[in-house]
């Protein structure tokens, strides 16, 4: 009987704990925005995939986004992105900030897959940080993966990518090119 | 961008009407040197500029209400085109994920071989050397989500490309599953589902380990690939650890006295999966994992299991059993990489049965070495080595040396070979294996494979 009780308890403090009671919605967007600019988030902008932006896209992300414009918000030399890519069937939400052509911070917003839940701890993310890209679209370091978790680490990595390059977009356009950038 | 226009309209009307005026006192002033006009003549001409000033200033005021006019219809456009962006991402979204066809998954994967080993123990139970091409595997996957919090996933093999009688090949379930969220971190599983156990038992994918044929160790000792019916849970007790613990179906391996055409099997684990086909007469059994993947490139783990009675309730015996396997699987951002295993089982053989171990066991170790291709070669090249031992049936009762049923003989082996992956998702692959094993072995083969992988 004691022993019974023993487990129960184990149990529910195995089910109830609040690590793993986390949501999947690990923080919202906006939140994620504010904490990164300290509070005082610039306008967001808006990049639209025109004809020779969508193609390059494709080449990082191997399928069209499927949608008119990416929202970002930019500030100096920072950019910040709130992206999505399916792991193996849902949705990953990571927010990404750019620092000078480096990723400053990737950090899994939301996950809503049935595995490879690891992508979202820092000993994942970690890995990210100060990684630029190479000419090629690839990311000058390699990131280690995640037994289990291939689909979810390749998703990252993927945007991990198609932040950077956006960001690369966005100074090149501020620099000569207009007509792609929207304020708002 | 507007007001520059605007600015730079008024700027060259400002300056027609300032070159008119000049013009005109220009004219003006050439007449007074000919003739000094009157006051009248004066006024005339005061009154007929002031008419011109109205008609330009008129003209002005019109061009600034345009360009007002205009102002709006710019602003409204842009807000018309924010408007059906937004409802055209609003619309997007709402429809991406929830129709039928975004909640069914379809997957796969497959591999063909070509085996070219000839059989270095001719001697006994004859010449079973291999020069053969096979498809071994061609395999679909199917999933659904009935809602975010339940799902079902399937996979449907088949083997050696033709299945029917007389056929080398079959088509079999292993995966058919529904699987519902307890909370984010913990689900409930029923159904068909492959245990886990191992590396390969539950990642069989090919792109996504060394060597055309899947390891010996695995194959033989856990084996894999083994699924079968039973319900469990899932999940995640901390960052980077995870757990399975499943009830299900026990073995149903030969006792060797009951069908005597079975008894080179004897308690063979491999020779006891039902595969869940008509099944009767299992007991229950346990298998419980745990998992580390907490840090990258990482993954160890443990895995138990216990069969009540691994040859079913239907005989006169009860042969509880214990496996247990234990694993590593390490990818550096170096390229190395490490794979090593080690499994073994505990069987408790009763009186009756001629069985002459009490425990078989296998472990291998697989350093290997994965770079970016050289030149214009596309995607990476990974280069490995293996070491294996492990026990496996050697013997049969048709064999003349005389080995008696339910002998278990000692096999090793190494494997050196190579995988390319032009694309993460594709590889060819090749590898040379050397076998070696106790002389009573049925088929120690050695030679080289070839193979084709792919998964999507």
């Amino acid at each position: 009987m004691k022993t019974n009780s023993l487990l129960f308890c184990l149990y529910c403090g195995l089910f109830f704990n609040p690590h793993v009671f986390a949501t999947g919605n690990y923080q919202e967007p906006s939140e994620f925005i504010q904490e990164v600019f300290s509070g005082d988030a610039p306008r967001v902008s808006k990049i639209w995939i025109k004809k020779d932006l969508k193609v390059k896209i494709r080449e990082i992300m191997e399928h069209d986004l499927g949608v008119l414009r990416l929202k970002y918000w930019k500030k100096n030399d920072r950019t910040a992105w709130i992206l999505k890519e399916i792991g193996k069937v849902r949705p990953i939400t990571a927010g990404i900030v750019i620092n000078h052509n480096k990723i400053e911070r990737i950090k899994v917003l939301a996950f809503r897959e049935s595995r490879g839940w690891e992508v979202r701890y820092p000993f994942f993310t970690d890995q990210f940080s100060d990684v630029a890209l190479k000419e090629n679209k690839q990311l000058d370091r390699h990131i280690d993966g995640i037994s289990g978790a291939t689909l979810s680490v390749r998703a990252m990595t993927k945007m991990a990518r198609l932040a950077l390059f956006l960001h690369q977009e966005i100074e090149r356009m501020a620099n000569g090119k207009p007509g792609q950038i929207e304020q708002r | 961008m507007q007001s520059l226009f605007v600015n730079s309209q008024r700027k060259n009307l400002f300056i027609s009407i300032s070159y008119v005026l000049i013009l005109w006192g220009l004219i003006d002033i050439q007449a007074s040197h000919a003739e000094t006009p009157s006051a009248e003549e004066m006024w005339e001409t005061i009154q007929q500029q002031q008419k011109l000033i109205e008609e330009l200033k008129a003209r002005l005021d019109d061009t600034d209400q345009r360009v007002a006019m205009n102002e709006v219809k710019v602003e409204e456009a842009t807000e018309e085109v924010e408007a059906a962006a937004e409802a055209f991402e609003t619309a997007q979204a709402s429809t991406r994920g929830s129709s039928w066809a975004d909640r069914t998954t379809v997957g796969g994967y497959g591999e063909l071989h070509y085996n070219n080993l000839s059989d270095n123990n001719d001697t006994v139970d004859g010449d079973n050397s291999l020069d053969q091409v096979d498809f071994h595997r061609f395999v679909l996957y199917f999933g659904h989500e009935f809602t975010d919090n339940i799902r079902f996933f399937s996979e449907l093999e088949l083997e050696h490309a033709l299945s029917g009688d007389g056929e080398s090949g079959e088509v079999e379930l292993e995966q058919a599953w529904i699987e519902m969220d307890i909370n984010d971190n913990h689900r409930f599983r029923a159904g068909v589902d492959i245990l886990p156990i191992g590396i390969i038992n539950v990642t069989h994918e090919p792109n996504t380990f060394y060597g055309v044929e899947r390891n010996k160790v695995e194959t033989e000792i856990i084996p894999a690939t083994w699924w079968e019916a039973g319900i469990g849970f899932n999940g995640e007790i901390a960052p980077g650890w995870n757990y399975d613990i499943v009830a299900h179906g026990g073995l149903l391996s030969p006792n060797g006295v009951d069908d005597p055409s079975k008894a080179s099997s004897t308690l063979r684990p491999r020779s006891g999966r039902s595969k869940v086909s008509k099944a009767e007469d299992q007991d229950i059994a346990f298998t419980g994992r745990l998992r580390y993947t907490g840090m990258p490139g990482l993954e160890v783990g443990i895995s138990g299991q216990y069969q009540s009675d691994m040859t079913g309730t239907a005989d006169a015996f009860d042969v509880d059993a214990t496996l247990f396997e234990g694993h590593i699987d390490y990818k550096h951002a170096s390229g190395f990489g490490l794979r090593a295993l080690y499994a073994r089982w505990d069987i408790d053989a009763p009186t009756g049965i001629t069985y002459t171990q009490n425990s078989i066991d296998g472990w291998y170790i697989e350093p290997a070495y994965r770079f970016k291709a050289p030149g214009f070669v596309p995607g990476e090249i990974g280069v490995f080595t293996r070491y294996a031992e492990w026990d496996a049936i050697g013997g049969s009762g048709n064999v003349p040396n005389g080995v008696p049923d339910g002998t278990y003989v000692q096999f090793e082996s190494w494997n050196v070979g190579m995988n390319w992956w032009p694309h993460p998702n594709v590889a060819f692959k090749f590898d040379y294996q050397n076998e070696s094993g106790d002389s009573r072995a049925k088929v120690i083969r050695d030679g080289f494979n070839l193979g084709l992988a792919y998964q999507f």
